[in-house]
């Protein structure tokens, strides 16, 4: 099969710092994404899901393994062709959202009317248009995010990273922008790697979930949805769905209180 | 308006307590605020006056070039590298705390009597604080914010430029601002101990000649420029500091 991402027996271990014992965050990860796959990892909290994407975006070099994009090893730097929306807010305070949302094409000196069509469609896609005059400081969390999401997609990168993008909205709006990402997925033939908390969010977006354990984190199930292409929140009311989440819920409740318990 | 008020309010008790303490001390010590002003004029159409004031701006001038664009430069790049920021940090510290009159016979030793011993007591009052603010600004940018800066591509020069820059801005243009308030007063202090023109100059003259109108006039003169532009620069600190 055609190959867009290959990672291979990914491990990271965090140096340690001062006294502290080294912590394994990663061990031996393989996966292997087909172009235009919408693949989710799931997981406890702190078992190395958004290590995992900053390594494959090239912003944490793997103590082992490696990792293949587009026939290219990435090697500490990222990647044309990738975006990245992290979990945090990572919006430019000092730039008003249309600015922050133009960011990346006015760096790889885009021209100014093509700058501008694209701006504009990115913020109506995420629902922003009439915020952007606004400065981030004047937005909610969520929108925020969205800027965010916006800054990423208006780049249209060809692997799209995320890491819990929509953890910062109420559960309609998760639904709806999930919606969204799903209507950009098929529009643009991105594949896009998705690391979430939400069982819900992964049953419905992806086609093939891994489940990782607590940490050190590796797979321990990959299951597949087999939803169509053409597919929407409203699988939520399939049976299958009500079937994924409790698949996934079987392996990630004994690792969820292991991680709480340690 | 009603700060504005106050400000008058304040001005016109200072002026009170002025002629009040000259009443008391007499003209031997102060001047009165009418004579005052009267030497002001008179310094203000005198020659040899503008002559001291553009040996001070121009000294003053290159101390303020130095210190802000020197404390940007290096203060970047202790902000960048954490490990020279480590090193640095202490001795930055050090550095300020020590009080740098103690420096100035090595300047004179140095550069001689002159423009470039001024410029060199300027520049080492006004750096420091350039130098630290700008380090803490870089330092305290929030690592997602430069991840998504390397996330999208962007080049050494481009990060600089586009994302830290900005980001640390307010906290640059606070160090700024107290480095240009102490880039003149090393100006000032090294004309008053050694030196053969500017304000400092002409105060320390005026003051061996028991002149003491002149000695009050050039205070006052100095102390509203000051007030004038340590608010102006205050003004533009806070309206960075609420916007972003």
């Amino acid at each position: 099969m055609d190959v867009a991402l290959e990672i291979e027996g990914v491990s990271h271990t965090f140096v340690a710092e001062g006294n502290g014992t080294p912590v394994r965050a990663l061990d031996g990860i393989d996966l292997r994404l087909a172009p235009g796959e919408f693949f989710s990892v799931i997981g406890p909290s702190g078992c190395g899901k958004s290590t995992l994407l900053e390594i494959v975006a090239g912003l944490t070099q793997p103590t082992a393994g490696r990792v293949v994009f587009d026939g290219r090893e990435i090697l500490g730097e990222v990647p044309d062709g990738v975006g990245m929306v992290f979990q945090e807010d990572a919006s430019f305070p000092w730039l008003s959202v249309w600015d922050n949302v133009a960011f990346g094409l006015r760096r790889r000196g885009t021209d100014a009317a093509e700058t501008k069509r694209r701006v504009d469609y990115a913020l109506q896609f995420v629902g922003l248009a009439d915020f952007a005059r606004h400065h981030p400081r004047q937005l909610s969390g969520g929108m925020r995010q969205r800027v965010c999401i916006a800054r990423t997609l208006v780049l249209e990168p060809r692997l799209i990273l995320l890491d819990e993008p929509f953890g910062a909205l109420d559960q309609q709006t998760r639904l709806v922008m999930g919606e969204e990402l799903l209507r950009l997925w098929r529009e643009t033939g991105a594949t896009v790697l998705l690391i979430t908390h939400g069982l819900d969010e992964a049953a419905m977006l992806s086609d093939r979930i891994g489940v990782m354990s607590a940490r050190p984190g590796r797979f321990i199930e990959t299951l597949i949805t087999g939803w169509p292409r053409d597919r929407d929140s409203q699988v939520v009311n399939e049976r299958h769905f009500g079937e994924l989440t409790a698949q996934m819920w079987t392996h990630l409740r004994a690792e969820s209180m292991r991680s709480i318990g340690t | 308006m009603s700060r504005r008020f106050d400000g008058v309010l304040f001005t016109l008790a200072v002026l009170l307590l002025w002629e009040l303490l000259y009443r008391v001390v007499g003209s031997s010590g102060l001047s009165s605020p009418l004579a005052t002003l009267g030497a002001v004029v008179h310094l203000l159409s005198s020659a040899s006056f503008w002559k001291n004031v553009s040996a001070t701006a121009e000294a003053f001038a290159f101390a303020v070039a130095f210190s802000l664009l020197g404390g940007l430069a290096i203060g970047l790049v202790l902000g960048l590298s954490r490990f020279a920021g480590d090193v640095f940090d202490p001795i930055l510290n050090a550095l300020t705390a020590i009080p740098k009159i103690t420096l100035y016979p090595v300047i004179l030793l140095f550069f001689g009597l002159g423009m470039e011993a001024k410029v060199a007591f300027g520049t080492i009052h006004g750096i420091f604080p350039v130098i630290i603010l700008t380090m803490n600004g870089v330092r305290n940018i929030r690592p997602v914010v430069r991840k998504a800066a390397r996330a999208m591509r962007l080049t050494p020069a481009q990060t600089i430029r586009t994302v830290l820059l900005p980001a640390a801005l307010p906290e640059i243009v606070s160090g700024m601002r107290i480095g240009v308030s102490l880039a003149l007063l090393g100006t000032l202090i090294g004309e008053l101990f050694a030196s053969d023109r500017g304000i400092g100059f002409m105060l320390i003259q005026s003051v061996e000649h028991s002149d003491v109108p002149t000695t009050m006039a050039i205070t006052v003169l100095l102390f509203a420029v000051a007030v004038i532009g340590g608010i102006a620069m205050l003004r533009i600190d806070r309206r960075l500091h609420q916007g972003g």
